[in-house]
This record gives structure tokens, C-alpha cells and sequence, in this order.
């Protein structure tokens, strides 16, 4: 009877407490980069949960229907997430003690999308020389002026 | 602490963030020309492709300059494989990718040269995409064939299908890929048709704006399904056909000149 | 009336028992760490590039999957077509076409790019590959075999082994009709693309199957010092060689046909002449080791009569069989696809040209991994389950049988 009766009090006593201990209190320290806002797309509980779902979801309607909106988008958690090293050059989200490696390496759940997907935002090297070039570029082939392809013409570094 | 650094980059950002203002003025402005030129390019973000669009390119072989790569170093630079990318350092010369390349063609009874670029065709009846065991080699409704690398088991079925071998298999972990274009170990790939770029309204493929930019023109790149595109009307213009012609896969790259 | 044959399990307690098992898998481990290797490191350790896109590890692993079809068949001739001196070996015939089509499977799947991604390689399922189709075949011809084997071993359901047999001898005849479209169906490449494909690797299952049948039949029987009747293996090899006259038939027919289009004649001059080691692997490997001296120690009056020379042949159609595989995978794939026909092509990419590969040790160690693989079952099985019959003396399997005059009053019932 008395070991039923502890037995009780156990089961009653870790169903009360684990009430508060939400999602949001388990695993390691985050290390996260709030200059670029002060909330994720979704609260962290959600997102500690759900972030899979969320990414399962969004990757299909990117890849098939082409759809690259911002909330639940790969690029754009790295985007906010990847933190700075002394040198102001970006660290990849998988290193560890980074952002998804502390998490993953606690849970010990294997890492896939950086097999693929890059680890780094990707800098744009925005020049004042580049914004005269741009508009004649522009007047010269009637595009409009690509992201990257600015890239590519910094890059090349004054070659016309 | 040194604040000097800071407010070098204070100074950029601030340049950077009004010349980027200035730039969209000026593209939104643009935008509103261009809408009569690529109307199609501008799909709203949240909406999903359609195959009232099909996207194609022409490539007039006779255009295309002797010894001239630009297409593949543009390729190369926009998607991070190749010269543009510090990876895949390991594989051999026959293991690493190529998405894009210049083909040599010396005519068997007259001998003379001329070189045209070679890429996916984009196929509208792909026999990689017949052949891949999981469905990741698929066709957007939009006409472009491209690689679900979340799916690819890297069985290079499809390289093997291909008539064109458009097809690339990752040999070894690469690091340094372009955030808009994921490529991995053990997965295959091929011309995505800068489809990162299409998405984004860019309205044109890195190897056309290449080409375009070295002054050849011999790549054009347009909406086939839209008869008001730059594409439609020159491809209604001459005669072009396409590379295996007899495969009959109603390819969506074009050429003249072969 | 014939006394029943008995089956029982081997005894498996010497050293050589151990010994062979223990042989067997250190090297099946060798090729779990090649696998490692390939897997840690990406393809680039290997030999395979972006021109010869399968190689060593789909020899092997082709090789194993056809010959585990053909394997079947001695099983299938005497449950399906009813000859009565086959029945005794049906047993041993499906537990080896289980364990090649095991081997061969392993090979296949720790290839893979992603070997991680089986799961999804059995739930997202595009009805147009033929591969696609294979993940259903092939757990469908393990059940198959499974059942097949239960029948035949479990007294109350032999009446039934008769339907299992015909089961299991259809499916494996759509299972190697779809590893022979695996290349048939590609339209891309000029040393695939032929309907002849898919029976001509029906045939080379026939030939691989049966030879490693009376090779591991031989071994077993003569290591438990089981007796194995002339009858038997005379049946068999008899049998091989009109197999391996069946598949000459069908390569002949091939290459006649693809010689006879002028637009093959690079293809058929690659293969047939110039190709090098695809060249010398085609007439020294596959037609004469694998096809012509087998037929000729078959069917010679003396050499047909003796077990070493049939063991011989055997092993000799093996050999064959992995050189046509050489051929037809890597061969079809050195060869440069004609996209511009009438023109000399060249450029970054090996258009126009052949290319080069050689085997990497890693891939000769999966192959070979996938074989050990497949003896490890097939010896530790005949352990713990009887497959083999006790005796396969001519008297008890051979329904021609004529007792020698003196034996008659014994041999009463």
C-alpha cells in the first residue's frame, strides 16, 4: 500500500511540474543574433516544435511551385540567425555552438540541410562605383539590374 | 574599443542602402517599360508557377564567338559551381560539375569549326525525369526541369537517361554554395535555368545576360508560350531546331546554326 | 518405388566451417568500410565520374541480381515444369537465389549518393521508373522465395509448391525484364536502347544463375562429404550449355542487329574492335572464357564427364558473366552519345570523346562485399535449416535409374 501510495505522489508530482516546464525552458543556451529583430517568425515553443514542419512544408511549395516567400524560408532563418565572428566575417549555422548545431548536437539529431543548402548568408557587395555602371548597364540592354549580377560585375572589379 | 571600423561600415550601408533605394526607384520605374517587354516575370511572390508560361532559350550557334566561355564563367559566378566556387577541390577533372559548356563542332566533311553552348534542354518530355526512381527529377509546371535535391537519393539514374548529359553527380562536401542555389554531396544536378533568378522577376538566365553584356547575343531567353516575347518572335522569324531532334522531346532550348 | 530423399541440416562444427564463415566476413566487413569510405568521402575516392556514371559496384551488383533470377530456375523446372530430378534441389536453389539477390541489392543501395535516403526511396515512388518499379519487384521476389521455400520445406504445404513455384517463376521473369529495361528503355545511349535487352538478360540469367548453382552445389556436397550423383550433375551441365547456347544466340543477334545500322558502326567498331579493355573483355572475357569454352567442356565427350572440368566450365561462365556486364555497363557508358551526328565534337565535358574509368579498390571491395554477403547467408542457413538433401545419389534422384542387375533383388522398394 505504501509503495502504491509513493508511486502516487511520484506520478502526480512529475505530471504538475512538467506544466510549466515548457519547450522553451529544455535544451541549451541559444546564441541569438537579435540585431536583425527581436522575434522569429513563430514563438520559440512553436518553433523548437514545428520548425521541421514548417521547413518540410515551405521546401515543397519553393521547389514545385516556385513560391519564395520570406516566413519559413531556409535562407531566410539563416539570413537572421547566422551569427558574426570577431573579424565581422559570417559563421556557419552548422559549427558548433552556433545557432541549429547547439540544439541539434543536444537533441542528437542529424543536421541534413547544409548538406545542400548554404550555411552563410550571402554578402552583397554593394559599391558606389557599381550604381553608375548599373544604370548604364540598364539603359544599354533594357534589363533590370539582377542582384547577382551586380555581384558578379563588383567582383570582376571595374572590367566593363 | 576602436570605433573606427564601424563607421566605415556606417558609411557603406547608408551608400549601400541608398543606392539600393535609388536602383529599385529606378527598376520599379523601369518595371513599368519592361512589363510590355517580360510581362511574365512579374508573378507575385506568394503566387505558384503555371505552365500558362513556358520558359525556353535560342541559341544562335552562329552568334555564339570562337574561344568566347562568358555563358560558363557567368553560370560558373551565379551558381557557384566550377570557377566560381572554392569547392569541390578534390574531386578529379572528369568527377567535377559542369552545368553549362562550350561544345567544339568541326564538320565531318568540310572541316569547319564553330562552337555552340550546351546545357539542360529543359525537355517538355525529359527522360530524366522518367527514369528517376523518387520523383526528384521533376518538370515545374513552368517548363523547367530541375532536381528536388531533398528527394535525390543520388542513384544517377537520370544522368544516365539524359541525351544531352546535362546531368552532374557532387563527388565530395562542398561548403561554399550561393544561398540561392543548394548543391550537395551524393545529389545530382543540372541547369536550373537560373530559376532563382526567374522567380525573383530577373526575367533573364546569368548565360544570356552574359552573352548579351559580351555583345554576341546568341542566347535569348523568353517566355515560348508568350508570342509578344523577344524569343517567340525570333524563333518565328528563322528556322531553329533542336539538338537530337529525333528523340522528339520538344526541347525547350532551341538552336541555329548546328 | 523410390526411397524418400531426406534433408537435413550440415553438421557445421569444424574448423573449416568456421574458417570459410569467418573468411566470408572479414570480407563482407571490408566491404562495409569501403562503403564507409565512398559514403564519408563522396563519390570522388572512386573511379566513377560524370561520364561513367556506374561502375565496378553495378557490375557486381547486376551480375548478382540477374544470376539470383536465374537461380531460381532449377528450383522453378522442378515444382513449375515437373522434372522430378530437380525437385530434391529446389531447397538450395531458392535460399541462394535469396541470398545473391541480397548480395546484389547491398551493393546497389550502399552506392547510392545518399544511401541515407532509402526510406524515401521506398515511399516517394514515380510509377514511370523502372526503378521505382524494382523497390515493389524486389521485396515482392524475397516473399516470393520466402513462401516458395516454406512450401517446399513444410510437409502439409508441398501440394501447394507447385503454385508457389509458378509465382515466384513469373515474378522473376517481370523482375529481370526490368533490370534488363533498367538499359533497354534508354533511348539516350547507343549501347542500350533495345527490346533485345530485356530476354537477353532473361537468358543471362539463365546461364549465370545455373553455373553458380553447380558450382555451390559441388562445394557443399563435397566439403560435407554428401554424396552427388553423375545423373545430377550431368542434368545440369547438360542444361548449362544450352543456356550459355542460348545467350551466344542472343549477343550474336544484338550485334548483328546493331552492325547492320550504319549510324552504330562507331558503337559496334568501339566494342568490338577498338575499344580497348572493353574490346578484350567482350571477345576474351565474355565470348570465349564465358561462352565458347564452357559450350566446348560441356559437350566434349570426356571433359563433359568430369566434375572439375564442369566445375570449371562453371566457374568460366561466371567470369563471362561479369566481363558482359563490364561491357554492356561501362562500355555502353564510355562511349560517347551522338548528339551531333556528322560532326566531330569536343569540348570541356569529354563530348565526343570516350571516357576514361578504372575501378577503384573501394568498388571492387563493395562488389565483393555483396558477394560475400550472399555466401555468408547461403553457409550459415544450410546450418540451421535443411536445404540440402542427404544424398543425391544417382539411385535415388535419377528417375532412369537402372539399378546394376546385382542390386536388384536388394533394392526391393
Amino acid at each position: 500500500m505504501k509503495q502504491i501510495r509513493n508511486l502516487l505522489i511520484v506520478l502526480a508530482a512529475s505530471l504538475i511540474l512538467s506544466g510549466p516546464l515548457s519547450a522553451a525552458d529544455i535544451g541549451p543556451e541559444l546564441k541569438i543574433n537579435r540585431s536583425k529583430g527581436d522575434q522569429c517568425v513563430e514563438p520559440a515553443e512553436v518553433m523548437r516544435r514545428d520548425h521541421m514542419e514548417f521547413l518540410l512544408h515551405k521546401r515543397d511549395e519553393t521547389m514545385h511551385k516556385g513560391i519564395r516567400t520570406e516566413k519559413y524560408s531556409l535562407k531566410e532563418c539563416i539570413n537572421c540567425h547566422a551569427n558574426k565572428d570577431e573579424q565581422g566575417d559570417y559563421i556557419p549555422v552548422n559549427a558548433p555552438g552556433e545557432f541549429c548545431q547547439s540544439c541539434h548536437t543536444y537533441t542528437s539529431v542529424k543536421l541534413d540541410c547544409f548538406e545542400c543548402h548554404a550555411t552563410k548568408p550571402r554578402e552583397t557587395a554593394f559599391h558606389p562605383i557599381v550604381t553608375d555602371r548599373m544604370n548604364a548597364y540598364r539603359e544599354q540592354h533594357e534589363a533590370p539590374p539582377s542582384k547577382t549580377l551586380l555581384d558578379s560585375i563588383a567582383r570582376q572589379g571595374g572590367e566593363q | 574599443m576602436n570605433k573606427q571600423p564601424k563607421v566605415i561600415t556606417g558609411r557603406r550601408e547608408f551608400i549601400g542602402k541608398s543606392a539600393a533605394a535609388t536602383g529599385g526607384a529606378i527598376a520599379i520605374a523601369s518595371g513599368v517599360t519592361l512589363f510590355q517587354v517580360g510581362q511574365a516575370s512579374a508573378r507575385p511572390a506568394d503566387e505558384s508557377v503555371s505552365n500558362k508560361v513556358r520558359w525556353g532559350m535560342l541559341v544562335d550557334s552562329n552568334k555564339c564567338a570562337d574561344g568566347c566561355n562568358d555563358c560558363v564563367t557567368a553560370c560558373e559566378t551565379e551558381n557557384a559551381w566550377g570557377s566560381g566556387s572554392s569547392d569541390e577541390q578534390q574531386s578529379g577533372a572528369s568527377q567535377k560539375a559542369q552545368w553549362i559548356r562550350t561544345v567544339t563542332l568541326k564538320n565531318n566533311l568540310t572541316g569547319s569549326e564553330h562552337q555552340l553552348p550546351m546545357m539542360c534542354q529543359h525537355c517538355e518530355e525529359p527522360p530524366c525525369v522518367d527514369v528517376c526512381p523518387t520523383g526528384a527529377s521533376f518538370k515545374r509546371a513552368d517548363g523547367i526541369v530541375l532536381v528536388d535535391k531533398h528527394i535525390c537519393i543520388g542513384c544517377r539514374y537520370c544522368m544516365m537517361a539524359c541525351p544531352y548529359k546535362a546531368r552532374s553527380f557532387i563527388h565530395e562536401e562542398l561548403t561554399n554554395q550561393n544561398p540561392d542555389v543548394p548543391r550537395g554531396k551524393g545529389t545530382v544536378e543540372s541547369c536550373t535555368m537560373c530559376v532563382h533568378k526567374i522567380d525573383r522577376g530577373d526575367g533573364n538566365t546569368a548565360c544570356a545576360e552574359a552573352c548579351s553584356k559580351a555583345g554576341h547575343n546568341a542566347i535569348i531567353f523568353g517566355d515560348l508560350n508568350d508570342p509578344e516575347s523577344n524569343l517567340s518572335k525570333e524563333l518565328k522569324q528563322q528556322a531553329s531546331t533542336q539538338i537530337r531532334a529525333d528523340l522528339n522531346l520538344n526541347t525547350g532550348v532551341r538552336y541555329r546554326g548546328i | 518405388m523410390k526411397p524418400a530423399i531426406h534433408y537435413s541440416t550440415v553438421e557445421g562444427r569444424s574448423l573449416a566451417y568456421w574458417g570459410l564463415l569467418g573468411f566470408l566476413s572479414f570480407v563482407l566487413l571490408l566491404g562495409l568500410g569501403a562503403t564507409w569510405v565512398m559514403e564519408h568521402n563522396g563519390h570522388h575516392v572512386t573511379g566513377m565520374n560524370n561520364h561513367v556514371i556506374w561502375g565496378m559496384p553495378h557490375v557486381f551488383a547486376v551480375f548478382m541480381i540477374i544470376a539470383a533470377s536465374g537461380i531460381l530456375n532449377v528450383a522453378s523446372i522442378g515444382s513449375v515444369f515437373g522434372r522430378k530430378m530437380y525437385k530434391p534441389l529446389g531447397r538450395l536453389s531458392a535460399l541462394l537465389a535469396f541470398a545473391f539477390l541480397a548480395g546484389g541489392l547491398m551493393v546497389l543501395m550502399l552506392d547510392l549518393g545518399r544511401p541515407d535516403r532509402l526510406v524515401i526511396a521506398a515511399t516517394y515512388l514515380n510509377p514511370k521508373s523502372v526503378f521505382a518499379w524494382n523497390i515493389l519487384l524486389y521485396p515482392g521476389f524475397f516473399l516470393a522465395v520466402l513462401v516458395y521455400v516454406w512450401f517446399m520445406m513444410e510437409r502439409r504445404m508441398n501440394k501447394y509448391s507447385h503454385q508457389a513455384g509458378l509465382f515466384a517463376f513469373i515474378w522473376r521473369l517481370l523482375l529481370t525484364t526490368g533490370t534488363g529495361s533498367i538499359f533497354g528503355f534508354i533511348v539516350a545511349r547507343q549501347g542500350y536502347d533495345a527490346a533485345i535487352m530485356a530476354p537477353m538478360f532473361i537468358i543471362m540469367s539463365f546461364g549465370f544463375g545455373l553455373a553458380i548453382y553447380i558450382l555451390t552445389l559441388m562445394a557443399a556436397y563435397r566439403w560435407t562429404g554428401r554424396e552427388l550423383g553423375d545423373s545430377v550433375l550431368r542434368t545440369l551441365k547438360n542444361l548449362l550449355g544450352v543456356f550459355v547456347a542460348a545467350i551466344f544466340y542472343f549477343v550474336f543477334v544484338f550485334h548483328l542487329t546493331s552492325l547492320y545500322g550504319t549510324e552504330n558502326h562507331g558503337i559496334e567498331r568501339f566494342i568490338l574492335m577498338e575499344g580497348g579493355i572493353y574490346t578484350q573483355m567482350f571477345w576474351i572475357g565474355w565470348v570465349i572464357i564465358g561462352m565458347l569454352l564452357p559450350m566446348a567442356i560441356v559437350y566434349h565427350p570426356s571433359m563433359g564427364k568430369s566434375r572439375n572440368w564442369i566445375g570449371i566450365a562453371s566457374a568460366m561462365v561466371i567470369v563471362g558473366g561479369l566481363a558482359s556486364m563490364y561491357v554492356i555497363i561501362i562500355g555502353g557508358q564510355a562511349y560517347p552519345m551522338p548528339i551531333f551526328p556528322g560532326y566531330e565534337a569536343s569540348s570541356s565535358f569529354l563530348d565526343g570523346q570516350v571516357a576514361q574509368y578504372a575501378p577503384s579498390i573501394w568498388e571492387i571491395g563493395l562488389g565483393l562485399g555483396g558477394v560475400a554477403l550472399a555466401l555468408v547467408m547461403t553457409t550459415f542457413a544450410i546450418k540451421v535449416l535443411p536445404f540440402l538433401p542427404n544424398s543425391l545419389e544417382d539411385a535415388l534422384v535419377d528417375p532412369h535409374h537402372k539399378p546394376a542387375p546385382v542390386e536388384a533383388e536388394a533394392t526391393a522398394g
